[in-house]
């Protein structure tokens, strides 16, 4: 019995060492997402290529898409763009969600570089951002035809994050949707 | 002459005191305020890391405090406040989660480890007891041994 009990410390020892390491794989800046199964939150903003068109949420409804939050000030973004365009090439129904951004920029940005978005919502003051617990650029979402919220990535979507995080899904929403 | 540098510093500080007040959070009522200092330093903003959104400066912090002052003026009550909150932004933004599944072992383990540290320290209290009154009693042994030797060596002479 007494044997046992002075092993205690090193066993106390490995178990905290496991879970330490463990913890070093985790990304502390990757918040848990709340909003995924949540319907897209409800909205009524301009659109960015002309304001006096007013966009909500139905207009997100029946398609498969990605809505994509990026801005001129973000550098991750312009990485992140060919990504988007060479998604829109294959067909995939990308939706931009201009944040916290000046208007005519962006729409300078979107004539340089392509313009991969089906339309572009301009949230001037960020409040959609805050209903998506949007907490930096660029981030993405994957909705069902349904408007429901399957996936969300923060961060730039790389060939890599497409095919680990959103690929199968996608596929597998567009086979639901059929 | 000699007063130029007084009333310079007294203008420069002047100027602060002024652009300071300029960012000051107006609130229909004072009550309010309170409650918002409460909530701001118990908010924890989702972009830094450990940073509460009354000391971020980052443009999200600024946004969620507004955010809260728009909900109190609203009259949203605080735990209201935080609900809208965490459906948003996850438990993260709380310093103060509440006790559920995930954070049982956050609440936990302090107890746990207290518990752990009684019965060490119990167990080591018991034992040094346990040896002052063995040592007593072999005193006395020894005693009565030592009166033994020392008896049987005078025999001996």
């Amino acid at each position: 019995m007494n044997r046992i009990a002075l092993f205690l410390p090193l066993a106390l020892f490995v178990v905290l060492t496991v879970v330490l390491l463990l913890g070093l794989d985790k990304d502390p800046t990757e918040l848990p997402s709340a909003l995924v199964g949540e319907p897209f939150p409800v909205f009524s903003l301009p659109a960015l290529h002309d304001a006096n068109q007013m966009l909500d949420e139905q207009d997100l409804l029946g398609d498969v898409v990605l809505v994509n939050i990026w801005a001129t000030w973000c550098f991750a973004c312009r990485i992140e763009h060919a990504m988007l365009n060479q998604l829109e090439e294959q067909g995939v129904k990308v939706i931009g969600l201009n944040y916290k951004d000046n208007r005519e920029a962006a729409i300078d940005w979107l004539k340089k570089r392509g313009d991969p978005y089906t339309f572009s919502i301009f949230d001037e003051r960020g409040r959609l951002g805050i209903d998506l617990g949007v907490y930096g650029a660029p981030e993405t979402y994957l909705l069902d035809a349904g408007g429901t919220i399957r996936h969300r990535r923060v961060g730039v979507v790389d060939d890599r994050v497409w095919n680990n995080e959103f690929r199968d899904l996608y596929a597998q929403l567009m086979d639901e949707k059929r | 002459m000699m007063l130029r540098l007084p009333i310079g510093l007294a203008l420069v500080l002047a100027a602060t005191v002024l652009l300071g007040s300029e960012n000051l959070v107006q609130f229909s009522d004072e009550s309010l305020r309170i409650r918002y200092q409460a909530l701001i330093t118990e908010l924890r903003c989702p972009k830094c890391q450990n940073q509460n959104l009354a000391d971020s400066n980052s443009p999200i912090s600024q946004d969620l405090r507004e955010e809260v002052q728009r909900m109190l003026e609203q009259q949203m009550t605080d735990v209201e406040i935080k609900y809208h909150l965490t459906s948003r932004y996850s438990e993260f933004i709380l310093y103060r989660p509440d006790v559920n599944k995930t954070t049982y072992l956050l609440w936990g383990s302090p107890v746990v480890i207290l518990l752990i540290g009684l019965i060490v320290a119990l167990r080591l209290n018991r034992r040094n007891t346990v040896q002052v009154v063995s040592s007593g009693k072999t005193q006395i042994d020894n005693e009565s041994r030592l009166a033994e030797l020392l008896e049987s060596g005078e025999d001996e002479k």
